[in-house]
C-alpha cells in the first residue's frame, strides 16, 4: 500500500493529499495524536511537490509515538511532566525516515511512558478504538495503531517494550512488528525499560512494515546495543512458504483466552498448512514465570530511567521554587501520573538492598530460562504461532482500575521482549466483530523470514483489507 | 600513631583524554563559560544513549598495570542510582561487580623511613558529575547552579586497603600515585578538581569515619590530622566515635557531619544494559608493552647509570618533567654534578618561586654544569646564576659576560689577597695570636674585592700563604 501511495502521491500532490489527512485528523474522535506538526509537514509537503525528492518513503507521511525524540516537535511520552519539552535532536529513526523523505505529521498518543496496555494513562486522555469507540485501541501505541487503522496515517512508528506495538496493533487490525533486540537504533526513544524496547512499525500490511523496518534498521554507533543488518526486507516477502516449519505452544492457548481468538488463530494456522507450511504442537515450559519477570525487569529499569524527570533542565515546573528536594519531589507528584509512580515505586523497590536477589537477580535467571526456551523450540521449528494478545479490545475504563489484569493481557506478548526475538501481529479475523491478532515469532535476526511468512498469510486472507467505519 | 587506620578512595580525572566517557563532547572545558562542553548525552537529556570511550577504559588499564593490579577478563558498567541536581539522568555510570582491576599495590615510603606496601583493592571507572555553585556556604545558600561541563568526564576510582598509618603516608601514598599517573600521561594535576579524595579513618577498636570531600593532596594531610584529633579527643573523654560520614570543610579546615548509619544512601545498583560488556582481556599485552618506565623503576636505573645517591634518584623521578631534564643534562655533562645541581639546588629554587621545571631551560643548566665543571665558575657564582635567570631570565653565559663574574685567574686573586692582608692588620694579628677564625675575615675581604670570583677555599689557602711569607 505504501509503495502504491508513493507513486500516487508523486504523480499528484503531497500537499493535497495531506490537506486531506489533516481534515480527517482534526474531524476524528479517537484522540490518536497528542501533537501536529500540521505546518511542518505542509511547508515540506509543498517542497516535495515542487522539488520530487527521491527516497524510499519520498513523500509518505508518517505518524510517531510520542516517545520519539523529534527535534522541534513536542514529544512528552504523554506524561505531565514532559509537557513542554521539544527536543534538540531527532532520534536515529527519525533521521533515517527524514532521509529517505518521509514527513512527519505528528506524535501519537501513548500510554504514560509506555506503560500500559489501552493507551487510557496518557495525559491527554485515552484514545479510542475505531472498529468501537467505547473500547481500547490498546497499548502503549494505542495511537499509532488507531491511526493506521483509521486511516488518520498510513503508517507510523510504535515502540514495544511487552508488547506496546503488538497489542494495538491486535486490537486495531493493523500489523505490528516487534524487530529484534538490537536490529533498530534506540538513540532517542525515551526508555522505559532499555533492556527490552525496540522501535516497530504499524502499517497496513506486512509489505509496508518490511519496506519502514528496511528503512529504520541497521547499526547506530550512538546504540552500543545496536547491530548491523542485511536491509533487504521487502525483497526477502513474497516467496513461497512451503516445508517452514510452524510451533504452536500449547501454553499459549486455554484458560483466559476467548474462544473466539482461539477460532482465530487455529484457522490462521490452517491456512499456513494450506499454503504448505507444516505445523505441530510445542511447549515454552516456563512461560508461566515471563510475567512476574517482565514486571520486575521492566519496573526496575524504569525507577532508574525515569529518574532524570526533576523539571530542573525541561518539563514540567510547578509552584515555587524551594530546596532541591521540597521541589523536585513536588514536582514529580504533579507530572507523573498514577500507573508510572506504581511502576516507579515497584521498581524501586525491587532494586533495594535485600531485595535485589529476591526480585531483580531472580527476574534475570527466568529471562534466561525463557530465552532458552525459544532457543530450543526454534531449533526444531522455523516460526512460532499464537495469539497476539488473550481476547479482543475491552472497553474503556473496564481493566483500568485493576492493574492486575491489565498487567495478565500482556501474557503472550512480554516472553518475546525478554527472549529478545522478533514478533510481528497480523490481522487474522474478527471475534464479535473486534479485530483478532495472528503473533508469528522468529529466531534472532530472521526477521526476513518472520516476514515472508506473515506477508504469505496475510496475501491469502482478506482480513488486511477491511477497515473500521470510523467517524 | 600506631592506632591510627587510613584507607584512601581517590578519584582521578583523566583529563588527558580529548573526549568524555561516554560522549564526543570535548575534555578541555577548564576555562570554557559554564554549560558550554555539553550535549544531549552528557546532559542526559529524554532519548540519549552512552557509548564507552575506549581510549578512557585503555588509560584505566594502564594505569591499573602501573598499580600491579590485575585486570578483569570482562568488565562491565552499574548504573549507581541517586537523585542530585549535579547528577541530569539521576543515576552515575559506574561500576560495581566485574571492576576493570583488583589486587594491586603502591610502594611507599613510611614513617618509620622503611619501604611500605601499600594494598589497592580495586580500580574501577566512572563519570564525573556536573559541578555546583552555591551562592554562599552548601548549607546558607540562596540558590545553587549548576555547571555541567564537568559532567561525563572520565574518572577512575582508586580504592586503598587500610594500610596507611597515618596522614603523612596518605600524603606520600597520594604523591606517588599522582607521580604515576603523570608518568602515564593520563593526568594533569594542575587542572582544578583533577583529584578528589575520600578517607576511610579510624582509630583502633573504634568505628570508620569517612571523610570526604578532600580536593588536593596537600588537604589530604590537614583533613586526616583534624579527624583525628578530634577522635583522640572523644576518645579521652569516653565519648564512642560513630560510623558516619563527615564532610571536609577546606576554608575552615574541620570536617563536620553529613550523615550517619542510619542515613546511608541505598544506590540500588544493577547493570547499565544500554552499555554491552566489555572483553578487555585481550588488550592487556599491547598496553602493557606500551607502558612507559615507571617511578620506581627509574629511580633505580638512575641510581646505577649515572651512580648518583638514592636519596638524588627519589628526587629526580618524583616528576617526570624533572627526570627527563635530568637524563637531557646527564647525557651531556657529569652526571653526578648534574644530580646535585638539579635535585639540591635547582629544585629548591624553583620550590621557593612556586614553579615548575618548565620555568627553565635545560641547554642553561648544561651550560652551568659544565662550567662549574670546568672550573669556570664557582658553586657561589653558580646559584647566583640560577637564580638571576629564574628572575630575571638570561642565558648563563651571557649573565657571566656582562656581570663579569667568571672566575677570577689566579694573579687577580694573588692581587687581591695581597691588598687584603695588607688592609687587615688587625685580623692578621689577631690570627697570628691564635685565632684561627679570623682568617675568615680576611677571605671575606678577598670575596668582596672579586666580587665573589675567587674560588673561597683557594683564597683561604693563598691568604694562610700570605700570612706565612709576612713573618718569614
Amino acid at each position: 500500500m505504501l509503495l502504491q501511495l508513493k507513486d500516487e502521491i508523486s504523480s499528484g500532490s503531497a500537499e493535497d493529499y495531506l490537506h486531506r489527512l489533516f481534515e480527517r485528523i482534526e474531524r476524528s474522535r479517537l484522540n490518536a495524536f497528542t501533537t501536529l506538526a500540521k505546518e511542518s509537514a505542509l511547508e515540506m509537503a509543498r517542497e516535495f511537490d515542487a522539488r520530487h525528492w527521491g527516497g524510499a518513503l519520498a513523500g509518505i507521511p508518517i505518524a510517531i509515538k510520542d516517545n520519539i525524540c523529534t527535534k522541534g516537535i513536542e514529544t512528552t511520552c504523554s506524561s505531565r511532566i514532559l509537557k513542554g519539552f521539544i527536543p534538540p535532536y531527532d532520534a536515529h529513526v527519525i533521521e533515517r525516515l527524514r532521509a529517505e523523505g518521509a514527513i512527519i505529521i505528528g506524535k501519537t498518543n501513548m500510554d504514560e511512558f509506555a506503560m500500559g496496555t489501552s493507551t487510557e494513562t496518557s495525559c491527554f486522555g485515552p484514545t479510542r478504538n475505531p472498529w468501537d469507540l467505547e473500547r481500547v485501541p490498546g497499548g502503549s501505541s494505542g495511537g499509532s495503531a488507531a491511526a493506521v487503522a483509521a486511516n488518520e496515517a498510513p503508517c507510523a512508528l510504535g515502540s514495544d517494550t511487552g508488547g506496546s506495538v503488538r497489542c494495538p496493533a491486535s486490537f486495531c487490525g493493523t500489523v505490528g512488528l516487534k524487530p529484534t533486540y538490537g536490529l533498530v537504533s534506540r538513540y532517542g526513544l525515551i526508555a522505559y525499560a532499555n533492556s527490552l524496547e525496540q522501535i516497530g512499525p504499524i502499517t497496513k500490511t506486512v509489505e509496508d512494515a518490511a519496506l519502514l523496518l528496511d528503512v529504520i534498521a541497521g547499526h547506530d554507533p550512538r546504540d552500543s546495543t545496536s547491530v548491523a543488518s542485511e536491509k533487504n526486507y521487502l525483497s526477502s516477502i513474497g516467496g513461497e512458504i512451503r516445508g517452514i516449519r510452524i510451533g504452536v505452544p500449547e501454553e499459549y492457548f486455554g484458560e483466559g483466552v476467548d474462544p473466539g481468538v482461539e477460532r482465530a488463530v487455529w484457522d490462521a494456522v490452517s491456512v499456513l498448512d494450506d499454503l504448505g507450511a507444516s505445523w505441530r504442537k510445542i511447549s515454552l515450559p516456563h512461560t508461566k514465570y515471563a510475567l512476574p519477570a517482565y514486571y520486575i525487569i521492566a519496573m526496575s529499569e524504569a525507577s532508574s530511567n525515569l529518574a532524570r524527570f526533576d523539571g530542573l533542565r525541561y518539563g514540567l515546573r510547578v509552584g515555587e521554587d524551594r530546596d532541591w528536594h521540597t521541589t523536585f519531589s513536588e514536582i514529580r507528584a504533579m507530572g507523573f501520573g498514577k500507573e508510572t509512580k506504581r511502576r516507579i515505586l515497584l521498581g524501586t523497590y525491587a532494586l533495594s538492598a535485600g531485595y535485589y536477589g529476591k526480585y531483580y537477580l531472580k527476574a534475570l535467571k527466568v529471562r534466561t530460562l525463557i530465552k532458552r526456551d525459544f532457543e530450543h523450540a526454534l531449533k526444531e521449528v522455523d516460526i512460532i504461532a499464537s495469539p497476539t494478545m488473550p481476547f479482543p479490545a475491552f472497553r474503556i475504563g473496564e481493566r483500568i482500575t485493576d492493574p492486575l489484569s491489565l498487567y495478565m493481557s500482556d501474557v503472550f506478548t512480554v516472553p518475546i521482549n525478554l527472549a529478545g526475538i522478533p514478533a510481528i501481529s497480523v490481522p487474522c479475523g474478527f471475534s464479535d466483530g473486534l479485530p483478532v491478532g495472528l503473533q508469528l515469532m522468529a529466531r534472532p535476526f530472521d526477521e526476513a523470514l518472520l516476514l515472508r511468512v506473515a506477508s504469505a498469510y496475510e496475501q491469502s486472507t482478506p482480513y488486511h483489507l477491511r477497515s473500521p467505519e470510523v467517524v | 600513631m600506631d592506632d591510627v587506620i587510613i584507607g584512601l578512595e581517590i578519584h582521578v580525572q583523566l583529563n588527558r583524554l580529548r573526549s568524555k566517557m561516554f560522549c564526543g563532547c570535548s575534555t578541555s572545558y577548564h576555562d570554557a563559560p559554564p554549560n558550554t562542553h555539553t550535549c544531549p548525552v552528557c546532559l542526559g537529556l529524554p532519548g540519549s544513549l552512552p557509548v564507552i570511550n575506549r581510549r578512557a577504559v585503555e588509560f584505566g588499564i594502564k594505569v591499573a598495570l602501573a598499580l600491579n593490579c590485575s585486570i578483569a577478563e570482562e568488565t562491565m558498567f552499574y548504573r549507581k542510582n541517586y537523585y542530585y541536581p549535579d547528577l541530569p539522568k539521576g543515576f552515575q555510570i559506574s561500576q560495581y561487580d566485574y571492576p576493570l582491576a583488583t589486587g594491586g599495590y603502591v610502594l611507599i615510603k613510611g614513617d618509620d623511613g622503611q619501604e611500605r606496601r601499600i594494598r589497592i583493592t580495586r580500580v574501577h571507572m566512572e563519570e564525573d558529575p556536573g559541578r555546583l555553585v552555591h551562592a554562599g556556604t552548601i548549607d546558607k545558600a540562596r540558590y545553587t547552579l549548576v555547571d555541567y561541563n564537568r559532567c561525563g568526564m572520565p574518572l577512575l576510582e582508586v580504592v586503598t586497603e587500610p594500610d596507611l598509618r597515618s596522614p603523612k603516608e596518605a600524603r606520600q601514598f597520594l604523591d606517588k600515585l599522582r607521580t604515576i599517573l603523570e608518568y602515564l600521561d593520563v593526568f594533569d594535576g594542575n587542572l582544578e578538581g583533577s583529584l578528589r579524595v575520600d578517607s576511610n579513618i579510624s582509630l583502633a577498636g573504634g568505628d570508620r569515619v569517612e571523610v570526604k570531600n578532600i580536593s588536593s593532596h596537600k588537604g589530604v594531610e590537614k583533613a586526616l590530622s583534624y579527624e583525628i584529633t578530634r577522635q583522640r579527643n572523644l576518645k579521652r573523654r569516653g565519648i564512642e566515635v560513630v560510623q558516619e560520614t563527615r564532610h571536609y570543610d577546606e576554608l575552615r579546615g574541620v570536617t563536620v557531619s553529613i550523615r550517619t548509619k542510619e542515613e546511608a544512601h541505598d544506590y540500588r545498583y544493577f547493570p547499565e544494559m544500554d552499555l554491552v560488556p566489555l572483553r578487555i582481556a585481550d588488550w592487556v599485552p599491547r598496553i602493557r608493552a606500551e607502558l612507559p618506565e615507571l617511578p620506581d623503576a627509574k629511580r633505580e636505573r638512575f641510581r646505577e647509570q649515572y651512580g648518583i645517591t638514592d636519596d638524588h634518584a627519589k628526587s629526580l623521578t618524583s616528576d617526570i618533567k624533572v627526570a627527563d631534564f635530568y637524563e637531557w643534562v646527564a647525557a651531556r655533562a657529569d652526571p653526578k654534578l648534574a644530580a646535585v645541581w638539579i635535585a639540591d639546588v635547582l629544585k629548591g629554587e624553583l620550590n621557593y618561586r612556586d614553579l615548575t621545571i618548565e620555568s627553565f631551560k635545560r641547554e642553561s643548566m648544561l651550560e652551568i654544569v659544565r662550567m662549574l665543571s670546568e672550573k669556570e665558575i664557582t658553586d657561589e657564582i653558580a646559584v647566583t646564576l640560577i637564580r638571576t635567570i629564574l628572575d630575571r631570565g638570561g642565558s648563563p653565559r651571557e649573565i657571566v659576560e656582562s656581570m663579569g663574574l667568571k672566575r677570577a685567574d689566579d694573579d687577580y686573586v694573588v692581587r687581591a689577597v695581597r691588598e687584603a692582608v695588607a688592609d687587615s692588620q688587625e685580623a692578621v694579628r689577631d690570627y697570628l695570636s691564635g685565632n684561627a677564625r679570623a682568617i675568615n675575615y680576611i677571605v671575606g675581604q678577598v670575596m668582596k674585592r672579586t666580587k665573589g670570583r675567587a674560588d673561597p677555599s683557594v683564597a683561604h689557602k693563598l691568604v694562610k700563604e700570605e700570612i706565612e711569607r709576612q713573618i718569614c
